[in-house]
């Protein structure tokens, strides 16, 4: 079953739950360190191991970041709400059960407007809440990690209790094919606001932002929606539209031999681009949630919620449209760089001096090459700020830099080898422009190509290009080509 | 052991302090003499789990040190205390009367625990108790029941037996307990002793092993009411380590206790804690302490609070639910027992064994109460439905406090029952409880006082006073002034009346 075929036949609905783990300085309900990366079990304490007699206190950063969310994305903030305890037992959760929200969420009923192929599509928000992260489990001794075939399983609390924000949208249906486009421009966007907002580091292959993705078909024409999936793990921007893709593919091809859909968790394989069973949902685990006696309600008021709300700093589509007026950007160009996450980047590079045609040429080519290259979803990941790109462009167009010796120095940053003017001095990369040191070049270039020399003194100047091409061979990239190009002119110019 | 250190553990904690404080006698020589008595006589009353004496001497002594130096210390520095096994001490077993915490040294302290040795109270070592303070008469601990000191056939009370038998033995002056439907004041009034449950939210919960949170609050014991205050005073105040902890002063309750008039205060008889179920020889001796209230000064009106009747069942839906919730991090995977783990069992099993092998009857069946009241489905009719219920309680204490100062009841319906006679019948035992829960459910605080023994048995009886929160200090001005007129009638407190052991 092919998309195509698919999207023949049926219309997908999709709903995105994303995880985001808060960038505050401490956790949830303690006060040790939410750092990335550090020794197992060191940022724990009796509150986050859940020993016994420990108690919760909240984080009245995490609530504060959590509003600043719902009102980015429009949503109404609960005048007060409770936590809930999620009950169940797993060993990555210290006290068996998870501190979240239940039927008072903080936030509720907002939107996000992403754009696909020129079409716009908003995506309605249903709640944003609360909670805390888990643990996190490792299994040993068996050949993929998993638990099947392990030994034995270490836990790691470090994660446990980190501020979680859940965002959840309604579901998403009337996408048509565009649908994996639209599940990856709505965590694109998403990951673009939070970040703006700096509420957290976003970072998908660290896990603080992880995106389940519930998937379904239903024929089209029907406006009853067939049983969803939840696809998890899927831990970057290009998995969530492969993921959307394949697990219609999969559904489209089950529907047309006449089997159902099972309602279940499934599994994300990065490698193989599928999804595979995890499990089952048909019997809803009973939580038994209740208001969490250990804390008290929250009640954000009025004043403090406008507070936040005029403190907001501009929002992703908001500094877009400014941008593109003063990028002088056409709506194109506009997209382009939307698209490949590059249009802050562009921004602040023209803000630091390069000419905005540059800045957009630099990014959406060589840089986004380098970031593809590097695995990463995000050219801002880069070990180079836009003030480095723009010193290399300002050094291009001072003639210091060819195109070529420009791509090194760019590498040579990412390299750590220092600033543009650092690489350039220590590997010695400056342009030849002398025209004396180029003379010998220019002149091997023409003996070896009488032919286009003659077409050049015959007034095809157009042919020099060859000549240049040629020099610039012989010299590794290091000439200025503008300066070759104005010796190889003089020399046959009349001359001969 | 020397008549004079003898000596030393019939004294209050005040006088106590007093002879500390006049370098009388040192913490040192004061701990010593309690350990000895623990020593001599705690095989038979079982008050203890753990007798931490290196602890407790080496806190004495660096008390008497500070004191040597002119250190300025606290009311009650150098003074012993025995502390109910549910609250963490850094260190020291830690087991909340369950096996399934055997051999668990925490490695944190609660914040009462803190504030004690903060304040130079040296503790003598942990008390028995009901496992998870499930129960009302001791026998549920994992480990040996207590006995009542003033017959050793009887039960102390629930679930902080440990702490009333041991201060009512004279092992220590002063103990700590928690009280979730009645666990202080009710082996208090079994006991002889002052009890006290502050107002919810007044003493910390940070470090206190959850049983139900919203209803849990330590308190103190003690053989005297301006005792129970001085301990009250060390043990309250706001602690951010507990959100539920109230910011706000500690009432006066030393002051209070030491007023000894009640003139002018109101007091409330509530009809709704009388009648059937209660011993006659409890109901003679609650009926007089209205009585001498009423020539005390003060002013004595019926009150009714119509919903008292529904607060056992609702209280057996939030505090069973609660508690499946607070139990489940005993899954073998961080501390405490682990069965069954072979190498070949899954996470399940060895969770599913270990609770199966590590609680006890009586916290079994709370756990499956409480799984199923919150169960999808059943959440409305049960956890729902229970707290309407507390609210409507609320209201009759709110209504009833427009017209009085402070309520009073019977602490409970009978005096000390055997030890086994009420194992096997559940709700037998529930009924203890009856008249204590309403102010756990309202949030209130309430204190045991001795009213007397029952004629028919010899046996102590109590007098409940409740009052609304944040007015504890209400509580110690009735309970001290009572106390005053009864030290006159029976020649001194009557935990110093019981018989010798």
């Amino acid at each position: 079953m092919t998309f195509a075929d698919a999207m023949a036949r049926y219309a997908p609905v999709l709903g995105l739950e994303t995880h985001v783990e808060l960038g505050t300085a401490s956790k949830m309900f303690c006060g040790c360190s939410t750092k990335f990366g550090a020794p197992p079990n060191t940022h724990v304490c009796p509150t986050c191991l859940g020993l016994p007699g420990s108690l919760p206190v909240t984080n009245e950063t995490a609530i504060r970041f959590t509003v600043m969310i719902g009102l980015a994305l429009q949503c109404e903030i609960a005048p007060w709400c409770r936590f809930a305890r999620k009950n169940y037992f797993y060993p990555d959760m210290p006290k068996d059960f998870q501190i979240s929200q239940y039927d008072e969420p903080l936030c509720t009923d907002g939107h996000l407007d992403v754009v696909v192929a020129g079409e716009a599509f908003r995506v309605e928000i249903e709640r944003v809440h609360l909670e805390e992260d888990t643990g996190k489990t490792l299994h040993v001794g068996g050949a993929t990690g998993r638990i099947h075939g392990a030994t034995h399983s270490l836990v790691d609390y470090n994660r446990a209790g980190i501020p979680l924000v859940e965002i959840v949208t309604k579901p998403v249906a009337g996408t048509g094919a565009a649908a994996p486009e639209v599940a990856r421009a709505y965590v694109t966007e998403l990951r673009e606001l939070l970040r703006t907002l700096g509420v957290s580091d976003v970072r998908m292959e660290q896990g603080s932002l992880r995106c389940d993705v519930n998937t379904s078909l239903m024929p089209v024409g029907a406006t009853a929606y067939g049983t969803r999936t939840e696809t998890k793990n899927v831990n970057s921007l290009r998995s969530v539209e492969r993921a959307v893709r394949s697990e219609i593919e999969r559904q489209a091809g089950l529907l047309d031999a006449g089997r159902r859909i099972v309602q279940e968790t499934r599994h994300w394989h990065e490698d193989s681009g599928t999804t595979s069973a995890g499990r089952s949902k048909e019997q809803a685990e009973d939580y038994r949630y209740f208001p969490e006696p250990d804390l008290v309600p929250l009640a954000p008021t009025r004043e403090w919620v406008e507070q936040l709300r005029a403190g907001l700093p501009e929002l992703p589509a908001a500094r877009r449209r400014r941008l593109a007026d003063e990028l002088g950007a056409s709506a194109a160009e506009l997209a382009a760089m939307g698209n490949a996450g590059v249009l802050g980047l562009v921004a602040d590079t023209a803000a630091a001096g390069a000419p905005a045609a540059e800045a957009r040429n630099f990014w959406l080519g060589y840089l986004l090459q380098k970031a593809n290259e590097a695995g990463l979803d995000d050219p801002a990941e880069l070990a180079i700020t836009p003030a480095q790109v723009a010193r290399v462009i300002v050094l291009v167009a001072a003639g210091i830099l060819t195109a070529t010796l420009a791509r090194q120095v760019i590498d040579g940053v990412l390299a750590g080898e220092g600033d543009p003017d650092d690489v350039v001095a220590t590997r010695g990369l400056q342009a030849v422009s002398d025209t004396d040191e180029l003379g010998a070049a220019v002149d091997a270039a023409i003996d070896g190509q009488p032919a286009v020399a003659a077409k050049v003194r015959a007034g095809k100047v157009a042919a020099a290009g060859a000549l240049v091409g040629a020099v610039m061979k012989a010299t590794n990239g290091q000439a200025n080509a503008a300066v070759v190009r104005q010796l190889i002119l003089e020399r046959l110019d009349g001359g001969g | 052991m020397t008549t004079a250190t003898a000596g030393l553990t019939r004294l209050t904690a005040s006088e106590l302090a007093a002879a500390l404080a006049a370098g009388e006698v040192s913490a040192a020589e004061a701990t010593t003499a309690h350990l000895d008595r623990i020593a001599t006589i705690d095989d038979r009353v079982g008050a203890f789990l753990h007798v931490d004496a290196d602890g407790a001497l080496a806190g004495a002594r660096d008390v008497d040190d500070r004191r040597a130096r002119g250190e300025a210390l606290g009311p009650l520095a150098g003074v012993p205390l025995a502390c109910k096994d549910v609250l963490t001490q850094r260190g020291v077993p830690t087991t909340a009367g369950s096996k399934i915490l055997e051999g668990w040294r925490p490695p944190y302290d609660a914040t009462v625990v803190a504030r004690l040795r903060a304040g130079g109270v040296v503790i003598l070592g942990k008390t028995n108790m009901d496992e998870f303070a499930m129960g009302s008469s001791t026998e549920n601990s994992a480990y040996h029941p207590t006995h009542n000191p003033w017959d050793l056939d009887r039960v102390p009370g629930g679930s902080s037996g440990g702490s009333a038998a041991a201060v009512a033995a004279f092992e220590a002056p002063l103990a700590v307990g928690t009280d979730t439907g009645g666990s202080i004041r009710q082996p208090a009034a079994l006991c002889g002793l002052v009890g006290v449950k502050p107002t919810y939210g007044g003493v910390s919960r940070y470090g206190l092993i959850a049983f139900s949170s919203s209803l849990d609050q330590a308190g103190p014991f003690a053989r005297t009411v301006e005792d129970a205050a001085l301990l009250h005073a060390v043990i309250a105040g706001h602690d951010p380590l507990d959100s539920t902890s109230i910011d706000a002063p500690v009432p006066p309750v030393v002051a209070a206790a030491r007023r000894h008039d009640v003139a002018g205060m109101r007091v409330g008889v509530v009809r709704e804690l009388a009648g059937e179920g209660y011993q006659s020889g409890v109901e003679q001796r609650f009926r007089e302490a209205v009585d001498l209230l009423g020539r005390l000064g003060a002013t004595v009106v019926e009150v009714s609070c119509p919903h008292f009747g529904y607060a056992l069942p609702a209280y057996y839906l939030i505090a069973p639910s609660e508690c499946s919730s607070n139990l489940a991090r005993f899954d073998a995977m961080r501390y405490g027992l682990r069965v069954g783990d072979d190498g070949v069992a899954g996470v399940e099993e060895v969770m599913s064994a270990t609770r199966a092998a590590g609680f006890g009857a009586e916290v079994k069946r709370r756990i499956i109460l409480g799984t199923y009241a919150l169960s999808s489905g059943y959440y409305d009719a049960y956890y729902g439905q229970a707290q309407k219920v507390r609210t409507l309680i609320s209201r009759d204490f709110a209504a009833a406090y427009e017209q009085v100062d402070v309520l009073v009841s019977p602490t409970t319906p009978t005096t000390a029952f055997r030890l086994g006679e009420r194992v096997d019948d559940p709700l037998a035992m529930y009924l203890a409880d009856l008249a204590t829960i309403p102010a756990n459910l309202d949030g209130g605080a309430a204190m045991s006082l001795p009213c007397g023994v029952s004629p028919a048995d010899g046996l102590p009886v109590g007098l409940q006073i409740m009052a609304p929160a944040l007015a504890d200090d209400r509580l110690y001005r009735v309970g001290g002034a009572l106390e005053a007129a009864y030290v006159e009638q029976w020649g001194g407190p009557l935990a110093t009346k019981g018989p010798p052991l």
